[in-house]
């Protein structure tokens, strides 16, 4: 692939896993959430095959397409059983409102070009430029997990922070040895598995998934 | 090689197929024994020359031995205890058949994860078997369903899952600087290829890398400020599972720590690592000491003093000199076995009793005199009382920090501990001590006269835990040449 058409290809996949990142703190319907998630898994695993296109790899297109069917298929699909299980489809109101979430986000987003500054420097590389992207949907990933207040808006933060960590594997070093990816794909999805059964017991046991009620333990 | 992983995963089909039952209610304390033989067994083999095994997957060199050995002691322990204190709780009706069985498939697969982890020879399934313990234990935490244990459950997965997820970034990053330096694709995550190489690594991004995984391993070894998780989990947790969580699974993270020190001294120079873990360490004894002083709670009273363990631990790896690493690993060894004996004590009185406060506790020594001898021993154990093998430890970590010039952090850590000691003695004094309460008061208590019975299989544990941690205190010997091999491993300066 030349570099007219995979620089632009690369950035636009970047573009859409980042903007689907932050649109999940603008949207308070779960479901509208589970679709940008869904969203973002597809960016990632189109990220993941420009990349391999650039190289030549068919290992590594084959890695997009499992990443693809994980992140944009399974996931999102475990996540809307639960969500029909539960029939909750509004945040309640988070701890820090919209405009605000998403200003902290653009700050997020410097503190994220500064940190990814000695990744970058190591390899100028297109893909590597990009690093500061995934970092920032980290940070915002930690955001949703630690302001909002539904069980499922929690595991998004997580899965947000998981995609995050899988795309700066790939843009830094092409991914890391298969084992290791396939152990972090089974040992993510199992958590999803685990956290899904809590939010069923949790709503037995408190009427809801309002994690403010989560109140009985402390010092 | 295998074999210590291989047993307890056997044992846990076992459980699959035939449930909990007497013929079966021993089978996981059998593997335990197997795979603290096997892990003795590699100790011996594997003194001189790191062995590998499943084409270099798994490595094995004294480190790794001495965490088995570790995982098999107290694995052992907690396994003794479960038929009857499983028994206790079917008799009550607080659990039933299909819980046990899930019991029993779950601990041994925590039990084979753990052994997988100081056994694999990448960071990266190490990072996956660390991860999967959370996952297994995810249900033994929430066993109850109660308000209190979906609470914790669901506090345990998040905060544990983030934790890790962020080691999981350090991870990627080192690949990152592994590939940059030219390491064959194989080696890029081995640990030992890894500091063989450190040297070639980039520094700017190692440190980022390095902290990460500190944060992230220290998160899951119950290190502040990630420990939020730690007493709400033991908690809510059946007691012989506390033990595991509590005496091994904590060190196993911290032995992930010690692997990415070695990697971190040599990349970076010693400084680096050395202030991470000096914070991680004060930070937690502050903690400890600050939730320690008015705890009215007994389990949670033992859980933050599994953080001022973890938090003495993290202090002598700061140091880092050959009698500090060596008086760790000891120090590792000696709180596994006390706090398995407090928690499976805890257990015992917790299931008589009914409630894991300390009011509703009192004159456990005329009671329960076997009980409350072993919960008191374990805490005077826990103090690093002689001859129990923690004061040896203690006084080496000590002794190392004066001579390596981090007397100051040695004499802060040295004041909170004076005060978690004051905090656990008074604990430790109104539960044994105190008034016996007025007949009939004390819920669930069965005789009349308040005593508790404890059956004979669940007193044995508690005193071999006893013996054993008093025994390494005073002839360590036999350990010795295995616990400098291990310190040199783990990247000691002389």
């Amino acid at each position: 692939m030349s570099d007219s058409v995979y620089m632009p290809l690369l950035d636009l996949a970047c573009g859409a896993f980042l903007l689907a990142g932050v649109l999940v703190l603008w949207r308070r319907d779960l479901a509208a959430i589970v679709r940008l998630f869904a969203l973002q898994g597809a960016a990632l695993a189109a990220l993941v095959i420009v990349l391999a296109a650039h190289e030549g790899s068919a290992g590594l297109a084959a890695a997009g397409v499992a990443v693809g069917g994980l992140r944009a298929g399974l996931l999102p699909h475990l996540m809307r059983r639960a969500l029909v299980a539960g029939g909750e489809g509004q945040e309640s109101r988070p701890l820090v409102n919209v405009a605000t979430s998403l200003l902290v986000a653009a700050v997020l987003a410097m503190v994220a070009y500064d940190a990814s500054q000695p990744l970058v420097r190591l390899t100028p590389t297109p893909a590597t430029q990009a690093v500061p992207v995934a970092l920032t949907v980290l940070l915002v990933g930690f955001f949703v997990l630690v302001t909002r207040r539904r069980a499922l808006s929690q595991v998004v933060g997580f899965l947000l922070m998981d995609n995050a960590i899988t795309a700066t594997a790939f843009l830094t070093a092409g991914g890391v040895p298969l084992v290791v990816e396939l152990g972090v794909s089974l040992d993510v999805l199992l958590a999803v598995l685990v956290l899904q059964v809590l939010t069923l017991r949790m709503r037995a046991a408190f009427g809801g998934t309002d994690l403010d009620e989560l109140r009985e333990l402390r010092d | 090689m295998i074999s210590p992983v291989l047993f307890p995963l056997l044992a846990a089909c076992g459980y699959a197929v035939f449930g909990w039952r007497a013929a079966t209610a021993w089978l996981g304390a059998l593997a335990a024994a197997g795979q603290l033989g096997a892990a003795v067994t590699l100790a011996v083999a594997t003194t001189g020359q790191p062995r590998t095994a499943l084409s270099g997957l798994l490595r094995a060199d004294a480190l790794s031995a001495f965490m088995l050995i570790v995982i098999g002691v107290v694995a052992l322990l907690a396994m003794l205890a479960s038929p009857s204190y499983l028994a206790a709780d079917l008799a009550a009706r607080r659990t039933g058949p299909r819980a046990t069985r899930r019991y029993g498939i779950l601990t041994q697969a925590f039990v084979a994860a753990m052994a997988l982890a100081v056994l694999a020879a990448s960071l990266g399934v190490l990072w996956v078997a660390v991860e999967a313990t959370t996952i297994l234990t995810a249900f033994l935490v929430g066993s109850r369903r109660t308000r209190q244990a979906v609470e914790a459950a669901w506090k345990y997965v998040v905060i544990c899952s983030v934790g890790i997820a962020l080691a999981l970034l350090g991870i990627v990053l080192t690949h990152y600087a592994a590939s940059h330096a030219g390491l064959p694709p194989a080696g890029r995550l081995d640990w030992a290829v890894l500091a063989r190489d450190a040297a070639d690594l980039d520094p700017g991004v190692m440190r980022i890398a390095v902290a990460l995984l500190v944060l992230g391993f220290g998160t899951k070894a119950g290190l502040a400020p990630m420990h939020a998780w730690l007493p709400d989990a033991y908690g809510q947790t059946p007691a012989p599972v506390s033990a595991l969580m509590s005496g091994v699974l904590l060190s196993v993270a911290f032995y992930a720590i010690l692997r990415v020190k070695v990697i971190a001294d040599i990349a970076l120079g010693p400084g680096f690592i050395r202030t991470l873990l000096l914070i991680a360490a004060l930070a937690s004894l502050a903690v400890s000491a600050a939730l320690l002083l008015a705890q009215r709670d007994y389990i949670r009273m033992l859980a933050y003093s599994s953080i001022e363990h973890m938090g003495l631990v993290a202090l002598g790896a700061a140091i880092g000199t050959r009698l500090a690493m060596a008086a760790v690993l000891l120090h590792v060894l000696g709180h596994g076995l006390g706090k398995s004996v407090l928690f499976l004590s805890s257990g015992h009185i917790q299931q008589a009793v009914g409630s894991s406060k300390i009011s509703a506790v009192t004159g456990l020594a005329s009671r329960a005199p076997l009980l409350a001898g072993a919960f008191g021993l374990g805490l005077l154990a826990l103090l690093g009382m002689p001859p129990f093998s923690l004061f040896a430890s203690e006084i080496g970590i000590a002794r190392a920090g004066f001579t390596a010039g981090l007397g100051w952090a040695v004499a802060v850590a040295l004041a909170l501990t004076l005060v978690i000691g004051a905090g656990l003695l008074s604990g430790g004094r109104r539960m044994l001590l105190g008034p016996l309460p007025p007949g009939g008061t004390v819920p669930l208590a069965p005789p009349a006269d308040g005593a508790i019975r404890l059956a004979r299989s669940a007193a044995v544990p508690l005193v071999a835990g006893l013996l054993a941690c008093a025994a390494l205190g005073v002839a360590g010997g036999p350990l010795r040449h295995l616990l400098e091999t291990a310190a040199t491993m783990a990247g000691a300066t002389p």
